[in-house]
């Protein structure tokens, strides 16, 4: 195990409060051991930060595992940085170089509102869920889990859009600022589950109404969602989601 | 004060429901004059939240997260347990029970943990409704899993994903609420005190994250799912923001808190890399299944794991337990791998206060020679791509580094078999509280009881307490009690941001840790608990004189001072953890007292001396809190010692 070092220049995007303006201020960081995570890296430079009487930089986070979608923020242009697959938190800096400079800006979209340097507010994605995104179901009403047969291809398919952290990479990646990977996961997950049915349809008109008056853009199919997506979600719940919502529109008449 | 658990009496089997049969009920339409102040919103918040709401209470949820998704129930990865027997192997309730009781060592209550494996199947039947795609065989039934050392196969799993898909299951339920009004929902909220009027919980105090501004949120109960304490040892397997901050407040409120010392210490973690790191990271213990476990027999071996010959290796868990080797469990496993390293034969990057290396190999090479890699990949391949992008080795190629990381606390505020704490109004579910698990929680068994608590337990229980109360006038914002809360939090922002010291927030929490994890960790002596009690008081003395926190400023968000209120708190309760350790004389579960031990060197409960909860009430930060005990009876199970040669 070798314990090399790096060092680093950081050009950080700091804003004080959710109305205020912004700017960028460089920072160097040296001797970065390259078995730290990209957040541990941002530690060390508080720690040096708070040395010299200034404001640690503010982001967030909570896992440290890629499972809780807290982090997230650009580097050098790319929502969670350079490794696909891989939440902030996941990211090591055995993926760097030295002498490298690394640019860090706040996911950008108008439903997400910067509160403090690189830390948004992402509650918009909560006004979605809310918006249908659930069986109506209440506690003491359920069958026999055996008692609804899921084949084995279906729920794993399910899985693979319910495993969806909501962490914003997709809206951060997108031109549009579009939510449509997020919002068509969490439909599709339901879509394809036996007890998601009955409220199918409904479902999706209301969530599709929701993202657009949380501020989100349109889809233009650029996919660039899908190649941030530190779940690795494919494109194709998009496209299923808006079948349905057609479907609801002009079929079932939602 | 007296403990009472008031747990039914009577044949086992029909406790719950006879309990449940006796229970008041508050009417339907009665159900909505009631106000009940939920405090976080992992699985036991969200379930219990959107439970209440379901029934017709006005509920409000309280989180500090942005979303109730990012609860730490959501890294869960292994499974749920459930009595379902879909297997037809032979499970049962009382099996549940029984493995349930004898996993933590028979320091719960028997009525409790029967409760608990009599619900486990309504939570399967219940996430399934909700849209949780477990894990399926071919024909569309269920699939199950078996899990640390039982011989049943009962876990319910959604690849290796299960927390994050039941949260979310409990979430869409609790968003559902949040649509139709049943609940309100607080988010970046943190809650730093509670408010008791005549002796009862009736609200609490939140500091808004975003701007910093103090309010009250006032109600005719609390409930308090605010998640375990593993992040006293800074270093742990749960997220950052993990603490113990509601729960310790409402025992300086009066709240007993129960077997602080009993913690969970998982066996196979990724060993710590260097002074910066920030956190541990679980790989499943299914790995145990296949990868051997060893150390080189010479200290300070330098040649790389892979040249090191047979010969040379100490594989000291299949020399010291033939029959189990490598599957001993957790405590087991954990104990021993501490002690190879405290003789210096550790492996990998020297570390902690000792500056030893804390690391044992975990050795695929013998499993892969006889499966083949392609099946060592079938099973494991998604840890082992894990364990490579963290340490940027390949398991493939050389052995795994694993080490014992903090996972789980099983201790919390103390409960009655009503959930209820001894404050009365105050209830307390999931990890919070105590209740379940004795000594040495099983693996899968905290999801199936954190969700047990919120959406088959609570829910009845606090409608008894509610309908005995009957409606009451609400306690407004000027109430007396709520601006003593907002003044006593005042005071400890404004005494924390007036410190012109020089250490970080998280060098203390660091320093704390790390004496926690060698003295209060997988084991203790009387020597070294002492010894910890004034180095945490000496501490916690610097910590008042010589934090530095950025930016002075409490009326905007500041990420410094939360961390500085949540460890502020651990440097209190870090000691009380000690103090609970040192009173509890025997070696039981995961807690091992060195000064009792088997001649063979293995735990030696004793159950004459130790076989009660113990309490402890709050006297002030630098007074000896008050020791209560609540003996544990056994009427259906035999005591039995653990035995693993
Ligand atoms: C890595 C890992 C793997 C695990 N795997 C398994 C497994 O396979 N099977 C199993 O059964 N168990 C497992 N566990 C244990 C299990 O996940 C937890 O015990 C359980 O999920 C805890 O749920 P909870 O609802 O009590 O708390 P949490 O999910 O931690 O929720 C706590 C909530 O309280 C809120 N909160 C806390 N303090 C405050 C405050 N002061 N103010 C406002 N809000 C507050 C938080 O925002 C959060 O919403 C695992 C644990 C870890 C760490
Ligand atoms: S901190 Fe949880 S996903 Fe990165």
């Amino acid at each position: 195990m070798s314990e090399a070092t790096i060092n680093l220049t950081l050009e950080v995007w700091r804003q004080d409060t959710a109305g205020s303006g912004g700017k960028f201020e460089t920072f160097k960081l040296d001797g970065v051991s390259t078995s730290l995570s990209f957040l541990e890296m941002l530690d060390m430079l508080n720690e040096q930060l708070l040395e010299e009487g200034k404001r640690p930089i503010t982001f967030e986070h909570d896992c440290r595992e890629g499972i809780c979608g807290s982090c997230g923020f650009m580097i050098n242009g790319q929502a969670h940085g350079p490794e696909r697959g891989t939440t902030v938190c996941q990211l090591h800096m055995r993926k760097f170089k030295s002498g490298q400079t690394l640019v860090l800006e706040p996911w950008r979209a108008r439903a997400f509102p910067v509160m403090q340097d690189l830390m948004v507010d992402r509650r918009s994605f909560d006004v979605i869920q809310a918006a249908g995104g659930y069986n109506s179901t209440n506690v003491g009403n359920a069958p026999d889990a055996n008692a609804v047969l899921v084949g084995r291809e279906a729920a794993t398919e399910a899985f693979d859009a319910a495993t969806c952290i909501g962490c914003g990479a997709c809206v951060a990646a997108c031109k549009n600022a579009s939510a449509q990977l997020f919002t068509s996961a969490k439909i599709g997950h339901l879509a394809m589950l036996p007890q998601g049915q009955p409220e199918r349809y409904k479902r999706v008109v209301r969530m599709y109404d929701a993202m657009d008056e949380q501020g989100f853009g349109n889809c233009s199919w650029t996919q660039d969602c899908e190649a941030a997506c530190p779940k690795e979600i494919s494109v194709k719940w998009i496209a299923k989601a808006k079948k349905d919502f057609l479907k609801a529109r002009t079929i079932v008449g939602v | 004060m007296t403990l009472q658990s008031n747990c039914p009496t009577g044949p086992l089997e029909t406790r719950w429901t006879r309990h449940k049969g006796n229970i008041k009920l508050v009417g339907p339409i009665n159900k909505r004059k009631f106000h009940v102040v939920v405090v976080g919103t992992g699985l036991a918040g969200a379930s219990a939240a959107a439970t209440m709401a379901e029934l017709g209470y006005k509920v409000t949820a309280i989180t500090f997260h942005d979303s109730p998704r990012r609860a730490h129930s959501v890294a869960a990865q292994g499974g749920i347990n459930a009595a379902k027997n879909y297997q037809n192997d032979g499970d049962s309730t009382y099996r549940l029970f029984y493995d349930t009781i004898k996993g933590g060592d028979y320091r719960s209550r028997e009525s409790n943990t029967y409760r608990l494996a009599e619900v486990s199947a309504n939570i399967i039947d219940q996430a399934a409704a909700q849209g949780v795609p477990f894990a399926r065989e071919y024909g569309g039934t269920l699939a199950n899993r078996t899990f640390g050392g039982v011989l049943v196969s009962r876990t319910f799993y959604a690849r290796g994903q299960t927390g994050q898909q039941l949260l979310y299951g409990a979430y869409s339920s609790l968003m559902r609420q949040v649509d139709t009004g049943g609940v309100n929902l607080l988010t970046y909220k943190d809650v730093l005190d509670l408010v008791v009027v005549d002796g009862e919980a009736r609200g609490v105090v939140v500091r808004d994250l975003k701007n910093g501004k103090l309010d009250t949120v006032t109600g005719d109960a609390v409930v308090l799912c605010t998640g375990g304490y593993s992040n006293v040892f800074f270093l742990s397997t749960n997220a950052m923001k993990c603490n113990v901050t509601a729960g310790w407040r409402a025992h300086k409120h009066g709240a007993y808190m129960a077997n602080p010392c009993y913690t969970q210490i998982h066996p196979t973690c990724i060993p710590v890399h260097g002074d910066k790191q920030s956190k541990l990271t679980l790989m499943s213990e299914s790995l145990r299944n296949d990868g051997r476990v060893w150390i080189p027999r010479k200290e300070g071996e330098s040649r790389p794991a892979n040249q090191v010959p047979d010969a040379e290796r100490y594989y000291y868990l299949e020399e010291k337990y033939p029959t189990f080797g490598n599957m001993v469990p957790r405590d087991v496993a954990s104990r021993n791998a501490k002690y190879v390293c405290d003789d210096g034969l550790g492996v990998g990057a020297k570390t902690g206060l000792d500056q030893r290396a804390r690391g044992v190999y975990l050795d695929f090479r013998d499993a892969i020679a006889r499966d083949g890699k392609d099946a060592i990949e079938a099973r494991y391949g998604n840890l082992f791509h894990m364990y490579d992008k963290i340490t940027g080795e390949s398991p493939y190629d050389v052995p795994m580094r694993i080490y014992p990381a903090p996972h789980y606390t099983m201790g919390g505020l103390w409960v009655d078999y009503n959930l209820m704490s001894n404050l009365p109004g105050l209830f307390v579910c999931g990890e919070a509280n105590f209740s379940d698990h004795g000594a040495n929680r099983l693996g899968a068994s905290a999801l199936m009881q954190g969700l047990a608590d919120g959406y088959f337990v609570l829910p009845y229980t606090i409608g008894g307490y509610l309908a005995k109360k009957g409606p009451r006038a609400a306690i407004g914002a000027d109430h007396q009690e709520c601006r003593a809360g907002i003044e006593r939090v005042t005071t400890v922002t404004d005494k924390l941001l007036s410190i012109n010291g020089k250490r970080s927030v998280d060098s203390f929490h660091r320093a704390l840790g790390l004496k926690m994890l060698d003295k209060v960790g997988m084991s203790r002596s009387e020597a070294g608990l002492k010894e910890t009690i004034s180095y945490i008081q000496e501490l916690r003395q610097e910590f008042w004189e010589n934090v530095k926190i950025l930016p002075k400023s409490g009326d905007a968000m500041n990420v410094e001072l939360e961390k500085a209120h949540r460890v502020a708190d651990f440097l209190e309760f870090g000691e009380l953890m000690a103090r609970d350790a040192l009173a509890r004389g025997e070696s039981c579960g995961g807690h091992f007292r060195e000064e009792s031990q088997t001649p063979e060197g293995e735990a030696l409960r004793d159950d004459e001396n130790y076989s009660h909860v113990s309490a402890w009430e709050f006297n002030g930060v630098d007074s000896e809190p008050t020791h209560h005990k609540e003996a544990l009876e056994f009427e259906f199970v035999k005591l039995t010692q653990r035995s693993y040669k």
